[in-house]
């Protein structure tokens, strides 16, 4: 029993889910839903297809080379069955997925690293352009309190020369 | 050779009536069937010409196909010949055959005699009544065949049923009077399962099985039994034995019961013997005393022991006429069908006689110079005086000698019986697992875990890689700490800034809102007018509440909505009583025009007038007010909703039955 990765949006596809088709040249294609089958056979590209994985990582959008996914490959040659090669493998195998998460939640922050101070400049921006819709323009007359501060430009002066006369 | 195992594959022969049904049903349903009398001349000549040809062509098929497929007797081996001829008259057979053919003749003669009728025909009747008559005339002569028909069809059937026994091969013939034993003898050592009773003439036809000998398959034949009759007065189912005995080129097994228990004494059998040895010509003879479980050879009284030894010394002349050793003991042999002893015994002498028979047959005839170019025994050749004895290992010939009982292993098929049978114990495939330790085999491990397949991840070598992994996450995860540290916060909006800015999105989620629900309602939902206003939006009291939260002093412009609303009212309706009262007075004409034009607004100046027209059913103004109100109020609330009203258009039935219902008797109804 093997869990195997479906073709168009590359998720693991469980015993008992999903479609296979087999192409004529023998080649095999997994699907695990009908939506991804259908979107098979509508012929789109899963790497113009949003929601896919494959999108996400030719987009930059996850994680792509990494030193966790050399851990899990397909091999072909079985080996022979070891105990303690196994035991070892088996607790490997949550500490390797827990790496994977931790890198993979840090390439994701680093992505939005730069999200805050767009963040910032968009709302100032829309502050500015869209305060007509809560404060009347010209409304000086009930509440100065409710008014959004208008930007008044002071100029500082020198006070050096006060000084001495204080003395 | 081929025609001999035919016999089960020709086909089956129709009676005369099927025939004719289904030569002329064919003839109508694949020729041609519209003709008029006013086509030419020539083409319905055609017509009934193809007809009566094509009927003919089919009944020479078929009588032909019946006819071929019968076997000629003439052509087939002497043996199937003389058989069929014993069963089923070899003159009858014939006779029948020949009828058939002669059906056949006469059938296309009658055709060709038709067909130049018709070819002078010259109106539609006269060539239709042509074509009649000739097919009545071919299944006249096919219906006189019927009965031949049937005889051929019970003979097909009885053919099929024969024995296929091949007469050029090594075969074994036994026979003998009745009841010696002959067919268990046969179920013994061939697989045949021949019915064996206590009455004679059990076995009523030849029986074949088949035996093996040296690697060689034997033909074995059981007959009915022979009684000690002139050849004339043999019944069918002795006639059989006696045509398998005369010519099958066979070794025959004459046996003999010596206890007298088939209900005839030795002499009786001598004298058979005696009477049929004729037919032992060239054949190798064996002569077997069966039952001598009940009465042995030696045992016998004196007579029927010198008769045995009469028959003995004749076989041996036969024997002796092969160039077989005379001093064989093969000649005579006893044996007990009962008790098993001896029988394979006979068996194998019977064989290996008829073996040497044909052997020796072969060897004397012109062919053997080509079959013996084809052997060649290869020897090597002498290099030195080197003696080469052969080489046994000392374990084969130690097995050989030991004749010890081999122990049998214990198969997995063993165990699952022992342990409960098929459904409830399952063999354990992981027994012979070659692992670096013992105890593993029983392991059981989870192939998939966390979504991930355990197989991918498995490799000898993990836990180092596992170590690099994780001094790298290390690292890593030191580095992040410091980028963090240094990480600057950027400016931020204030708390007042924020709050605004959160009003502002409400604001606007809510302007969308409602812009997508009358968006979506404008089709379907007339907009209402300002002055139905019933969710009270247009109020000056809401634009007061709206104007302050955008920080405005609303009360001027709600005196100034207000003040300009009032105004227009008072205005208009002075006009309009002063004109009501005015005019009533003074002009007629001018009250219609008034009246007229004020119908628009009939109902506020009957508010006030309060004019009763006789015969309009109110007693006075105030009812009358009162009728008006509850009109008006009850059309109020659907114009609010803008529905249909009074004055819309009301189709009462949507589908009365006189437009909907009815037949035409020209034309379509989808419309009326």
């Amino acid at each position: 029993m093997r869990l195997e990765k479906c073709w168009f949006c590359s998720s693991t596809i469980y015993p008992g889910h999903g479609i296979q088709f087999v192409r004529n040249d023998s080649k095999i294609f997994r699907f695990c839903r009908s939506k991804c089958h259908k979107n098979y056979k509508m012929k789109r590209n899963p790497r113009k297809v949003k929601w896919t994985k494959a999108y996400r990582r030719l987009h930059g959008k996850d994680m792509t080379q990494d030193a966790t996914f050399e851990f899990e490959r397909k091999r072909n040659r079985p080996e022979r069955y070891d105990r303690n090669v196994t035991e070892n493998t088996l607790k490997a195998i949550k500490t390797i997925t827990k790496v994977r998460a931790d890198r993979s939640d840090a390439h994701h922050k680093k992505r939005m690293s730069g999200k805050k101070s767009i963040a910032l400049k968009e709302s100032l921006k829309e502050l500015d352009q869209s305060i007509h819709l809560i404060r009347a323009p010209g409304a000086v007359e009930l509440d100065p309190s409710k008014i959004a501060p208008k930007k008044i430009k002071v100029t500082i002066q020198q006070t050096q020369e006060t000084a001495p006369m204080e003395e | 050779m081929a025609a001999n195992y035919n016999f089960k594959k020709i086909t089956v022969v129709p009676s005369g009536k099927e025939i004719i049904d289904i030569i002329l049903s064919r003839t109508q349903r694949q020729t041609p069937t519209v003709v008029h009398k006013g086509y030419a001349i020539n083409r319905l000549k055609q017509f009934y010409m193809r007809k009566v040809k094509y009927t003919q062509t089919n009944f020479h098929e078929k009588l032909s196909a019946i006819i071929d497929e019968f076997p000629r007797l003439d052509d087939i081996h002497p043996f199937y010949a003389e058989l069929l001829h014993v069963l089923y008259d070899k003159d009858h057979f014939k006779l029948a055959l020949g009828q058939v053919n002669n059906a056949r003749n006469s059938i296309s003669k009658t055709a060709k005699h038709y067909l130049r009728l018709i070819k002078y025909g010259d109106s539609l009747y006269r060539c239709k009544s042509m074509k009649v008559a000739a097919l009545g005339c071919m299944c006249t002569y096919v219906k006189k065949i019927g009965p031949s028909l049937a005889y051929l069809e019970q003979i097909r059937q009885h053919m099929s049923r024969l024995p296929s026994i091949d007469p050029n091969t090594r075969t074994l013939l036994i026979c003998g009077f009745p009841n010696v034993g002959k067919s268990s003898f046969m179920n013994k050592i061939t697989r045949a399962d021949v019915d064996v009773q206590s009455y004679a003439f059990t076995t009523k036809s030849l029986f074949v099985g088949h035996t093996d000998y040296k690697y060689l398959r034997y033909q074995v034949i059981d007959t009915p039994g022979l009684l000690d009759r002139p050849f004339e007065g043999r019944n069918i189912i002795e006639m059989c034995s006696i045509t398998a005995l005369a010519h099958l080129r066979t070794a025959v097994l004459f046996f003999l019961d010596v206890s007298g228990s088939c209900g005839y004494t030795v002499a009786q059998q001598a004298a058979l013997f005696h009477s049929i040895k004729s037919l032992f010509m060239n054949k190798p003879l064996l002569i077997v005393c069966n039952k001598i479980d009940l009465q042995s050879l030696d045992k016998i009284p004196e007579d029927d022991h010198k008769l045995v030894m009469e028959m003995k010394s004749e076989a041996t002349k036969t024997l002796l006429g092969l160039g077989g050793d005379p001093n064989d003991d093969g000649v005579l042999l006893t044996m007990s069908t009962l008790t098993e002893d001896g029988v394979s015994a006979v068996k194998n002498a019977a064989c290996e006689r008829l073996l040497n028979q044909r052997v020796e047959v072969k060897m004397k005839s012109k062919k053997i110079n080509d079959c013996l170019n084809r052997f060649h025994v290869a020897m090597p050749k002498i290099r030195d005086n080197k003696e080469r004895p052969l080489c046994i290992p000392q374990s084969v010939l130690d097995s050989k000698n030991k004749d010890a009982p081999i122990e049998k292993k214990k198969l997995e098929r063993d165990l699952e019986e022992e342990n409960g049978g098929a459904g409830v114990y399952s063999a354990s495939l992981k027994k012979h697992y070659l692992l670096a330790d013992d105890l593993w085999k029983e392991d059981s491990i989870p192939e998939i875990l966390d979504g991930h397949n355990v197989y991918d991840f498995i490799d000898s070598d993990i836990l180092q890689r596992l170590e690099e992994l994780e001094k790298e996450e290390g690292l890593r995860l030191e580095a992040e700490a410091d980028d963090d540290d240094a990480e600057m916060d950027g400016v931020e909006l204030t708390a007042d800034e924020q709050k605004a800015l959160a009003e502002i999105r409400k604001k606007k989620s809510i302007l969308i809102h409602e812009h997508r629900i009358k968006k979506s309602t404008a089709e379907s939902r007339p907009i209402v007018p300002r002055k139905f206003d019933k969710d009270n939006k247009f109020t000056t009291n809401r634009m007061g509440r709206e104007l302050s939260k955008l920080g405005l002093d609303p009360s001027s412009a709600i005196e100034r909505a207000r003040s300009r609303s009032r105004g227009e009212k008072r205005g208009r309706s002075t006009t309009g009583r002063g004109d009501g009262v005015m005019d009533m007075d003074v002009d007629q004409p001018s009250n219609k025009k008034l009246r007229l034009r004020s119908r628009s607004r009939s109902v506020m100046s009957s508010k006030k007038g309060g004019e009763i027209v006789p015969g309009a059913g109110f007693r006075d103004v105030e009812q009358k007010n009162q009728a008006l109100k509850i009109a008006m109020k009850s059309n109020k609330q659907r114009n609010k909703n803008a529905r249909r009203g009074e004055a819309d258009r009301v189709i009462p039935t949507l589908r009365p039955k006189h437009l909907f219902s009815g037949k035409r008797s020209i034309g379509k109804t989808d419309r009326r």
